[in-house]
């Protein structure tokens, strides 16, 4: 069975056995990072964008990795140096990339809907790697698989996701494929930052920290992303830590084999403490190098076939 | 002469709801009498509509429409938005004074006057600025603006944020009895929200927009218009907790009157799913529990007037990411269509609906509009309501085609639009 849609625009609109194909493939696209000559010739011929309107450091790359490691021909555009300082719209720039006959467009951008945008006026695929607050579904395929890997299998789990809910394309995407696999979904944040109706979604609000991670298999953390915040969310990044932030003593309440995650980038010492994110429990590098065979599947799913 | 013969007349103006036939001798009514039978008119008729099985109303009114003209003239002109107006039944809209030049001074209103006697085929009636520039510092002036011929005063697009400045503004325009509409809105609430805030913002991942933004500032200028006692307008209404402010103060005999427009009960924030940026309007569109209570609003007269808020934008301003899009849609074109289905749903009745369109807002403005009484203009509106029209936005006459509507299935359509005696539409479309 392929995958649906030309585009991996959600996860919403992601069916289980796509999801569950896509996990699959990645399995065995693992294994090639791991090779002494980390290249296979699958995409070679094909042409793939990198289109980024937003700064990221760890998507882009790990999308280029994935791309070269199947031989493809991978081009990075960022804001800078692309025509878009000129006024030229999103839907030109499109068109004029679509002039060049890419295959696949990767692209990220601070608008919700963006990488819609694309997919309905480009024939090349569309990869949304993170459209505004919507969606980031390739961090929630890594992060599926991740847990996946750690766990056997993610029906039944209970994973609890904290941090700025409202403004996390993260926490959307993993909410939907966390439920789509079976996974009981807590979420938890200062009020200032949970989204009405949040609960519709399939999540349980906690009230506390304590009781958002008690019991949990897995804790997602998220960043606080200081630069897009609105100054009325929060106090101080002082009393953000100490009421909402994963340290030693709090970890003591949770189960003893609980899994850390965080999507990166970490502000160290704000939403984590040190000995956490460097401790033995936390994934966060591995999500990086499971980020790639994740793409590497998805590019082979969608052009290589 | 021109006799319309036949038709259903209801004019809520004067309770007539009846087989009527209507006599015109140029741009006024002379008659409205009893049907006589074929063949019996008087030598002087030159011309006969037959309005059988049609509705005969007073021209509709629309008294929330964004002409563009001084400023825009791409998106949107005096001649093109009177076309669309005409086009949609309307023979008479009210124009907000957002232009560029701001509609602040009365070169401005002249200009529009000139304008739209020249160029334009439906009466056109100005709406000052409340404060300068629309940038709520310094009162306009608003006795020249009134001496020149605007019938209200409104900042809208935006609120009078200064709450002290809103009051003198009430107060000054009371000095000429002026009319004061509001555009209720917190812009610190509304803080670059994009849609409703709701659980499709939630779930789309967009800025959401509260009903408290618009809410909290409907409850600051009904305050306001009890304080001084000057008539007040709410702008186009979206919320439950906006109906129930205004439905209470009036309860209490405030002066206060309020307008919806179509898409508050045509649409709800669902349909922003598709980021559709046609659906980008402000206010926003509601939860479904908010265009309920629109409806109640309508059915139990807290809602006097249904406006288009008519906006139009350019492909520039809409075929852009959804953050980066204008807000705002056209309505002229589709308004009545779409407001006869309140009828058809049982939430109005035909003469209640038309009241909102007529009598309603020609009280408001106080213009002598919206009624079908011997001497008066002969504005007249001509509606066939089985006809069954798939919108097409290809065919609007307005310059813009922003609108959400296109491909919708719509029953009811204008036959006639008539201005002053002059038949701008008729069955085969615009005559001008």
């Amino acid at each position: 069975m392929p995958l649906q849609n030309k585009d991996l625009l959600t996860i919403e609109q992601l069916g289980i056995d796509e999801i569950n194909l896509i996990l699959d493939t990645a399995d065995s696209m693992k294994e090639i990072s791991t090779r002494d000559i980390k290249k296979v010739p699958t995409l070679r011929g094909k042409t793939i964008i990198n289109l980024f309107y937003e700064p990221s450091t760890r998507t882009r790359t790990s999308f280029e990795i994935a791309g070269k490691r199947l031989s493809a021909d991978v081009v990075n555009i960022s804001t800078s140096a692309s025509s878009t300082l000129k006024g030229e719209t999103l839907k030109d720039t499109g068109k004029n990339l679509q002039a060049m006959n890419p295959d696949l467009v990767v692209i990220r951008h601070s608008v919700a809907g963006a990488p819609k945008i694309m997919a309905n006026s480009l024939p090349a695929s569309i990869i949304n790697a993170g459209d505004g607050a919507h969606e980031h579904p390739t961090q929630a395929l890594l992060d599926a698989f991740t847990i996946r890997e750690k766990k056997g299998e993610i029906e039944g789990l209970k994973i609890a996701i904290v941090g700025d809910i409202t403004h996390s394309r993260v926490a959307r995407s993993n909410i939907h494929a966390l439920n789509k696999l079976g996974a009981e979904v807590v979420i938890y944040g200062s009020f200032t930052m949970i989204p009405p109706f949040i609960e519709r979604m399939g999540v349980k609000v906690a009230s506390g920290m304590d009781e958002a991670i008690k019991d949990v298999d897995v804790i997602m953390m998220l960043r606080i992303q200081m630069e897009r915040q609105s100054r009325f969310l929060f106090p101080s990044l002082r009393e953000y830590s100490t009421v909402f932030g994963l340290n030693l003593d709090r970890l003591k309440k949770a189960k003893e084999d609980v899994l850390i995650m965080h999507p990166g980038p970490i502000n160290r010492g704000v939403e984590i403490s040190p000995e956490i994110a460097d401790g033995p429990y936390a994934l966060i590098l591995e999500q990086v190098t499971n980020g790639v065979a994740v793409r590497m599947a998805l590019l082979y799913l969608l052009i290589g076939r | 002469m021109l006799l319309i013969k036949n038709g259903r007349v209801i004019d809520p103006s004067n309770n007539i709801d009846n087989y009527l036939d209507i006599l015109i001798d140029k741009s006024r009514i002379v008659e409205i009498r009893q049907e006589r039978e074929e063949g019996k008119e008087e030598s002087r008729v030159t011309q006969i509509i037959d309005a059988r099985g049609k509705v005969v109303v007073p021209g509709l009114i629309d008294m929330h429409v964004h002409l563009r003209e001084p400023g825009h003239e791409y998106k949107e002109t005096i001649k093109t938005g009177c076309r669309a107006a005409a086009s949609g039944g309307f023979s008479s809209i009210a124009c907000m004074p957002n232009t560029n030049p701001v509609n602040d001074n009365q070169s401005v209103t002249k200009y529009i006057l000139d304008k739209a006697k020249s160029e334009g085929c439906v009466n056109v009636f100005p709406i000052g600025a409340i404060t300068k520039g629309l940038e709520g510092e310094f009162l306009a002036e608003m006795s020249e603006l009134k001496n020149m011929g605007v019938v209200a005063v409104s900042d809208d697009g935006k609120s009078v944020r200064n709450s002290e400045l809103m009051r003198r503004g009430m107060e000054y325009a009371k000095n000429f009895d002026l009319l004061v509409i509001c555009h209720c809105e917190d812009s610190d609430l509304t803080a670059g929200g994009v849609m409703n805030e709701g659980f499709t913002s939630t779930r789309l991942g967009l800025k959401g927009i509260p009903n408290a933004a618009e809410e909290t500032v409907v409850a600051r200028d009904v305050i306001l218009a009890e304080l001084t006692g000057c008539r007040v307008h709410i702008a186009h209404v979206s919320t439950e907790g906006s109906v129930r402010i205004v439905r209470e103060a009036k309860s209490r005999g405030v002066k206060v009157t309020a307008e919806t427009a179509p898409h508050y009960f045509s649409l709800s924030e669902e349909a922003l799913e598709s980021f559709d940026t046609n659906l980008k309007v402000n206010p926003p569109l509601r939860s479904i529990r908010d265009v309920e209570a629109i409806k109640e609003g309508l059915k139990d007269g807290t809602l006097d007037v249904i406006a288009t808020d008519h906006a139009p934008h350019s492909t520039l301003e809409k075929d852009v990411e959804f953050d980066y899009a204008s807000s705002g849609l056209i309505g002229l074109e589709t308004a009545l269509p779409l407001a006869l289905q309140l009828v058809n749903e049982k939430v109005l009745s035909l003469s209640g609906l038309i009241s909102k369109f007529t009598a309603n807002p020609a009280k408001i403005l106080d213009i002598s509009k919206g009624s079908l009484i011997p001497g008066n203009d002969a504005d007249i509106t001509i509606i066939d309501l089985s006809l069954h029209k798939k919108v097409d936005v290809n065919q609007f006459k307005s310059r813009s085609r922003n609108s959400p509507f296109h491909d919708w299935e719509l029953e009811g359509e204008t036959l006639y639009t008539i201005v002053k005696g002059k038949v701008i539409k008729d069955i085969n479309g615009l005559v001008v």
